[in-house]
């Protein structure tokens, strides 16, 4: 079982249009690197040149903020959902 | 005009002007640049940035008297707001009072002082109306037949009263441990209100995927960027309202953080227009210290937003994660403003100082601002001859849990004059005669 990356539609046209991914990795970072890898549009999407996550893209593990579990540090396993969310909504 | 038919003596009011029909404006990527056709999203599709309504440079711009002459709605600044054509919902919105408050002021340590009163706004009682006024034309220039929102409770009651006003369905996000004030004000209106268990964060994470997946009008997910632009209006009814001037110094309540950098836009767009001149208003933001993620931002330095945990009785504002928190504390720096955060203590202090006062009943945000207002002029941040104006944007009646046990018991008399003399007498008043 791999972990599943679930994707705003604003992001999915750059998977192909898929909503939801596979990805393998023991972090967080690793993860989005594996998914980087596999669809150059979507990468530099997710993640700015030195491998950071950006400002407004938001990751959750398993509906959990990652920035409260180190961010992209975030251990990860198989099974894991991983929504991302622009942060920019609410208030 | 009046209009002469062919019966003798009967005339007709003259039709009214012909309507231009609503449309949302383009899109542009705050960040990027990159701009985007009119349509319900906030996010740019190359960077992930927000997009901002962009206004037409080419317009027509009106001059005060002209303003002066419309109906007192925020739509009297129409040319700023997001739309070509008419709007076709919330019409009545907008131009709250703006009381000059000198026991306040003396307080404060300050010239001048108002309260801008959003406490009395139409038809939901917080400066939320001005938003939601944006994001339901949005929605009907899109054809939206649902709007919802993630919310605080101020934005609820909003989206819930617009939504019954304008006939369409509402979907509401909030909290499950809202105010009872919060909650009975928005389900009134007959909306579909959802409780979640967690925190607005989580509220807000599940509108982002809410919205993706149902396509309706969320006002604060994928109208943002119309409903945002509401929020200037504050700024121009201030301008107006004290006279087609600006004040020194502007104290806001900062949830989101997007207020603060909607006044500073309003603030500026009028500046350009040559509506009023001069320096624009210092801005400074007030949060809870239970939840301060943008003044603490603005104290560390930096742009990185660190997220917290809200614990704050100031639940209007308890976002730990804003979505303009980076922008905000921008706005402040630039600006020449800064930030305070205070206790929840402090926050009941702030409602009864504002409440006796200046005859205003804020909500507990009210209270962040007055108390944050009296801790940035103990900061000298607040000077002896400034003018400054505080943004008071929810009613108290919404959060009267915050002041449970807060407030002197009352007496329980019997009907006997006897002894109402002797709670004068207690009281150290001298007891008036006949």
């Amino acid at each position: 079982m791999a972990i599943t990356v679930h994707l705003p539609s604003v992001l999915a046209a750059h998977a192909g249009g898929a909503r939801s991914i596979e990805a393998s990795g023991r972090t967080l970072g690793e993860a989005v690197a594996d998914v980087a890898a596999r669809f150059p549009a979507l990468g530099p999407r997710l993640q700015d040149k030195d491998g950071k996550p950006y400002p407004f893209v938001v990751f959750y593990v398993n509906d959990e903020d990652v920035r409260f579990r180190g961010g992209f540090a975030a251990p990860v396993q198989d099974g894991d959902e991983v929504t991302v969310i622009p942060a920019i909504a609410g208030g | 005009m009046a209009v002469p038919t062919n019966t003798p003596g009967v005339t007709l009011a003259a039709p009214p002007a012909r309507s231009v029909p609503l449309a949302a404006r383009p899109l542009a990527c705050r960040n990027c640049g990159a701009e985007h056709a009119p349509a319900p999203v906030s996010i740019c599709d190359q960077c992930l940035g927000p997009l901002d309504p962009v206004l037409d440079p080419a317009r027509p711009l009106p001059d005060r008297r002209t303003i002066a002459a419309r109906a007192q709605s925020l739509w009297r600044y129409r040319e700023w707001l997001p739309f070509d054509g008419d709007p076709v919902h919330s019409l009545e919105c907008g131009f709250t009072p703006l009381l000059e408050v000198p026991r306040l002021a003396s307080r404060l340590g300050v010239a001048r002082a108002w309260v801008k009163n959003d406490t009395v706004s139409h038809p939901s009682l917080s400066f939320k109306d001005r938003v939601v006024s944006c994001a339901i034309n949005a929605a009907a220039a899109f054809g939206l037949d649902t709007i919802g929102c993630a919310s605080t409770g101020n934005l609820a009651n909003a989206v819930a009263a617009h939504a019954a006003r304008a006939g369409l369905a509402a979907w509401v996000f909030i909290p499950e441990d809202l105010e009872a004030g919060k909650v009975i004000g928005t389900s009134v209106y007959g909306p579909k209100l959802v409780r979640i268990r967690g925190t607005y964060d989580d509220v807000n994470r599940l509108c982002a995927q809410v919205a993706d997946r149902f396509g309706w009008g969320i006002v604060n997910v994928n109208l943002r960027g119309y409903y945002g632009e509401g929020s200037k209006t504050l700024a121009y009814e201030v301008a107006e309202q004290l006279g087609w001037r600006l004040p020194t110094a502007v104290v806001a309540p900062m949830a989101g953080g997007s207020l603060v950098t909607k006044l500073r836009k309003g603030f500026a767009e009028f500046l350009d227009a040559g509506l009023v001149h001069g320096a624009a208003p210092r801005l400074y933001g007030a949060q809870g210290s239970g939840c301060a993620p943008i003044v603490r931002l603005l104290e560390r330095g930096g742009h990185e937003l660190e997220p917290e945990i809200p614990h704050t009785i100031a639940r209007s504002l308890a976002i730990g994660n804003p979505a303009d928190g980076v922008f905000a504390a921008r706005a402040m720096r630039e600006s020449g403003g800064w930030g305070a955060h205070v206790s929840d203590a402090e926050i009941v202090e702030g409602i009864r100082i504002l409440a006796e006062d200046t005859g205003v009943f804020g909500e507990t945000a009210g209270g962040v601002t007055v108390s944050a207002a009296l801790a940035l002029s103990r900061a000298g941040k607040l000077r002896p001859d400034d003018e400054v104006v505080l943004c008071i944007t929810g009613h108290g009646l919404k959060t009267l849990e915050a002041l449970s046990g807060a407030l002197p018991e009352s007496p329980v008399i019997a009907p006997r004059l006897r002894e109402v003399a002797a709670l004068v007498e207690r009281a150290g008043a001298a007891a008036p005669t006949r």
